[in-house]
């Protein structure tokens, strides 16, 4: 029977950009299957996963699976890894691509073996006849079935009945070489001839170079060049130490002007909401306040938070007779190639970027900035691979930061329990300041050199998507009367980019604070309040989950010391739903003593996998709400080091227990980014229930507990 | 001034002709090509350059190699490797215990050096032993949880 092809347009997305199935898969007769993905491995296991995925809809062993490195010669254009989005964009690709690789298998079997395709099995690449001794493998089928051609939507993935491979928890592909110490990052690479590269960057944002002298330093031993470019200032050297040295010495020998252009870092919620801003109102339904019940108000906050990744950017690059190669941590190389090409001023296909794993990555960090100093140190030394690594006190200082944000609520509730008025208004500015989506390059060093590309403003949402700041703005909850407002800000004076769960943090944060604000109000369970205006039968299911496995009761005496607190929300309205109870200890500071999370990522492709995230995202946000603030003077950065930018420690990490609720019916759903705002919203509901008093802005200090206890 | 140093470095003799204050990491990692060894905060904060030098756990970026000088260095490659994993790494495995990865090697041996000391730590003693290391991703719990294992594995070995 003939079916249709469908149109591109009902594939997969990523699937339908990237049409041809040989971008994909390669069936090798040694009985290989090599798989090609755009995405990228930043820590969070995705390579796993889609190998998973890939086995499975192929019917083959995951050890068989190869994984290829993603790079700009060979890989599909997949744009960035970010948004929680992979599993969905590139998993549901090769979900897909992979279905129509083994249909083409099949019918390539099934004409040699001359039987029909309904008589044929797969196990592990071995095509069998039913009720015959007969059979073929892909690999002997490999140099007959031709890949080079269309998707075509119709062969149709396995049904949750059909699954395998999907739900059960292989082990990570990446694990082994990472205990063994194996070079697997970028930072290892060892190319012939390579060379040693620092970047001297300014002291503060907008401060100008008025004098510089790299004579002392060509000479010091080692140096190879001295590249001043505006006030991109770096040092090419042959060994690491002297590249170290060499730039230490570029210091003493570089005076800088500098402006006093930073707001006051203790007053940033005030400072944002005096901001020209445009309002912009993103839901408003029913009538803006009830007469009668009594109105309840609060203003919550985050400042400017870090990246804090443990190990500092780098990137290798080469540049040879007109071609440039570049081996890059970055999340988006076609993007970022796309603006090393438009700061040099050549065609991005003069450019290759081979994707290298790098330290842990949890939003637009230093990467791309890295290619592009690595490039412009290696065109000093034409013909030497150049490896560039940032220090430690540039990654925190540099880097893009999550953008302080202000989240004001108010509203009020019935006697009998229903939310009768809600407000939420957001001040935020872009966070989206990636490269590649602007005219103006999104990379550090093409506004430092001279003449300078203008610092691009930002963006808020990637082209076909939903605003990055505005992320749970818009609440989950039925409420007959809302209204959701977004000031939106322009640029701000601190580099800000995305932070992973961008504005789903704090939106999520102060909605799930201000419901138990509520609920205390009207002496009501928070929980039960929050089931009252729900009608989504998985959100309803993931907080009763929560609620149960945590032992959370609204009838438990506050002792002062030991609280426990939950906070809910599905990430960005449409991708995991998760609940998450914490149990506190509030003494000297606040101890998060355990958390619960029940999650829901419709189809569950790694159990723990999805564990894994979950913990991570757990511990990261209670870090950010318990320690994390970027702190400067009216010029500089303050926070250069983990000792003035502390992060959790081993002692202060809770253990986190995760309660999966799997819909093998439903589609997959990103879950790196579902937990972050119901954490930090348990933790200050937890903090209340212990002690009674409500801490609003972030990080939750022992100084902002012993003001709001003065207060109380 | 260069000077020849000499050391042992996971059994071998090795010597590197370096300035005294180089720090130990960069000749590891660019001299001896020994990648395992990375390169975190650069002040001996974070954790992950963690080598054992005399069985005991440094910081190698803050750690001259002059230091070291007719010393025993161990580094990961020299705990274990893929035909000969430590039961440090078969636990880390097992529990699935990292994420980027990055800090695993310094933390694997940090634990190696507690392990020597303490064979049955205590998980209290685990994390206040271990506190010098830094994870970003939030893997504690599993680390805790691999290390726990890996000591059981270890103590099972010493019986038999």
């Amino acid at each position: 029977m003939a079916t249709a092809s469908l149109p591109a347009s009902l594939l997969p997305t990523s699937l339908a950009r990237n049409i041809r199935l040989d971008r994909w898969v390669t069936v090798r007769p040694d009985g290989v299957v090599e798989i090609r993905t755009g995405k990228v491995e930043i820590g969070q296991g995705i390579i796993s996963t889609l190998a998973q995925i890939a086995a499975e809809e192929l019917d083959v062993d995951y050890t068989r699976i190869h994984m290829i490195p993603a790079d700009t010669a060979r890989s599909p254009n997949e744009g960035v890894t970010a948004g929680s989005r992979s599993t969905v964009e590139s998993g549901g690709a090769l979900r897909q691509a992979c279905a129509e690789v083994r249909s083409a298998f099949l019918e390539a079997a099934a004409h040699r073996l001359g039987s029909g395709i309904d008589e044929l099995l797969v196990r592990d690449g071995t095509i069998h006849r039913r009720a015959s001794n007969e059979s073929t493998t892909y690999w002997e089928l490999s140099g007959e079935v031709d890949l080079a051609r269309d998707a075509n939507g119709r062969a149709a993935p396995k049904r949750a009945d059909q699954l395998t491979l999907v739900g059960k928890s292989l082990p990570r592909i990446d694990l082994p070489e990472k205990v063994i110490g194996s070079g697997v990052y970028v930072h290892d690479l060892e190319l012939s001839g390579m060379l040693h590269g620092r970047v001297l960057r300014p002291p503060s944002y907008r401060a100008t170079l008025q004098g510089f002298d790299g004579r002392h330093v060509e000479t010091m031993r080692g140096v190879r060049a001295v590249v001043r470019n505006g006030r991109f200032v770096g040092v090419v050297a042959e060994r690491e130490e002297q590249a170290v040295a060499a730039v230490a010495a570029l210091a003493k020998h570089a005076r800088w002007s500098e402006a006093a252009d930073l707001p006051d870092v203790d007053d940033l919620a005030t400072y944002l909401q005096s901001l020209p801003a445009k309002p912009m109102v993103l839901s408003e339904k029913g009538v803006a306040s009830q007469a009668g019940a009594e109105r309840l108000s609060a203003t919550y906050s985050r400042p400017f938070l870090a990246h804090a990744s443990i190990g500092p950017s780098c990137a290798v690059a080469l540049s040879q007779g007109g071609a440039i190669e570049i081996w890059s941590q970055s999340q988006s190389i076609y993007p970022t190639r796309k603006d090393i090409a438009t700061t040099l001023g050549i065609a991005p296909d003069a450019i290759t970027v081979h994707h290298v794993p790098g330290a842990g990555c949890y939003g637009h960090n230093g990467a791309d900035d890295a290619a592009l100093d690595a490039v412009l140190l290696a065109r000093a030394v034409e013909g030497h691979p150049v490896r560039l690594q940032w220090s430690h006190e540039d990654e925190l200082a540099w880097s893009p930061y999550g953008p302080a944000m202000v989240v004001a609520m108010s509203g009020s509730i019935d006697g009998s329990g229903r939310i009768v008025d809600w407000r939420h208004e957001m001040w935020s500015n872009p966070h989206i300041a990636r490269p590649g989506l602007q005219e103006s390059p999104s990379l550090l060093a093409a506004w430092h050199i001279d003449p300078p590309f203008a610092q691009p403003p930002g963006i808020d949402a990637l082209p076909g998507g939903k605003p990055a700041s505005q992320r749970n703005a818009v609440p989950i909850y039925d409420f007959a009367n809302q209204k959701v407002i977004h000031h939106v800000l322009d640029r701000l004076p601190v580099r800000t980019g995305t932070l992973r769960a961008i504005g789903g943090f704090i939106n999520t944060f102060a909605i799930e604070c201000f419901m138990d604000e509520l609920a205390h109000s009207a002496g009501v369970d928070p929980i039960e309040l929050r089931l009252k205006h729900l009608s989504d039968d998985r959100a309803i299911a993931v907080l009763k989950a929560a609620r149960e496995r945590s032992g959370l009761s609204s009838k438990r005496q506050r002792n002062g010391s030991r609280g426990m607190g939950l906070g809910f929300a599905r990430y960005s309205n449409e991708a995991s739903y998760a609940a998450v109870v914490v149990e506190v200890d509030v003494g000297e500071t606040i101890k998060v003593v355990r958390a619960v999370a029940a999650v829901d990522c419709g189809r569950t492709i790694n159990p723990e996998g999805v564990s894994n995230q979950v913990e991570g995202g757990v511990v990261q946000a209670v870090s950010w709400i318990l320690k994390e603030q970027v702190r400067f003077d009216r010029s500089r950065i303050m926070t250069r080091t983990f000792d003035d930018y502390p992060i959790l420690r081993f002692a202060e990490a809770p253990p986190v227990e995760t309660v999966i609720i799997d819909r093998p019916d439903q589609p997959s759903l990103g879950i790196g980014e579902a937990v972050a705002g119901p954490t930090a919203a348990a933790v200050a509901n937890a903090v209340f229930d212990a002690m009674g008093i409500r801490v609003r802005d972030l990080p939750l200090t022992r100084e902002r507990i012993m003001v709001a206890i003065n207060e109380a | 001034m260069t000077k020849a140093i000499e050391f042992n470095v996971n059994g071998a003799r090795r010597t590197v002709i370096a300035d005294a204050d180089t720090p130990l990491i960069y000749i590891l990692r660019n001299d001896l090509k020994l990648k395992g060894t990375r390169f975190g905060c650069g002040r001996g904060v974070c954790g992950c350059c963690t080598v054992l030098l005399d069985g005991r756990s440094v910081q190698s970026c803050n750690t001259p190699v002059s230091a070291a000088e007719a010393k025993t260095v161990t580094t990961i490659e020299g705990l274990g490797s893929g035909a000969a994993l430590h039961p440090l790494q078969e636990a880390f495995i097992e529990e699935q215990a990292g994420q980027c990865g990055y800090c695993l090697t310094g933390i694997i041996m940090g634990a190696a050096a507690l392990l020597d000391r303490n064979p049955s730590p205590t998980d209290a003693q685990v994390r206040s032993e271990l506190d010098i290391h830094l994870c970003r991703c939030g893997s504690y719990d599993r680390i805790l949880r691999a290390i726990r294992r890996a000591s059981q594995k270890m103590s099972k070995g010493r019986a038999l």
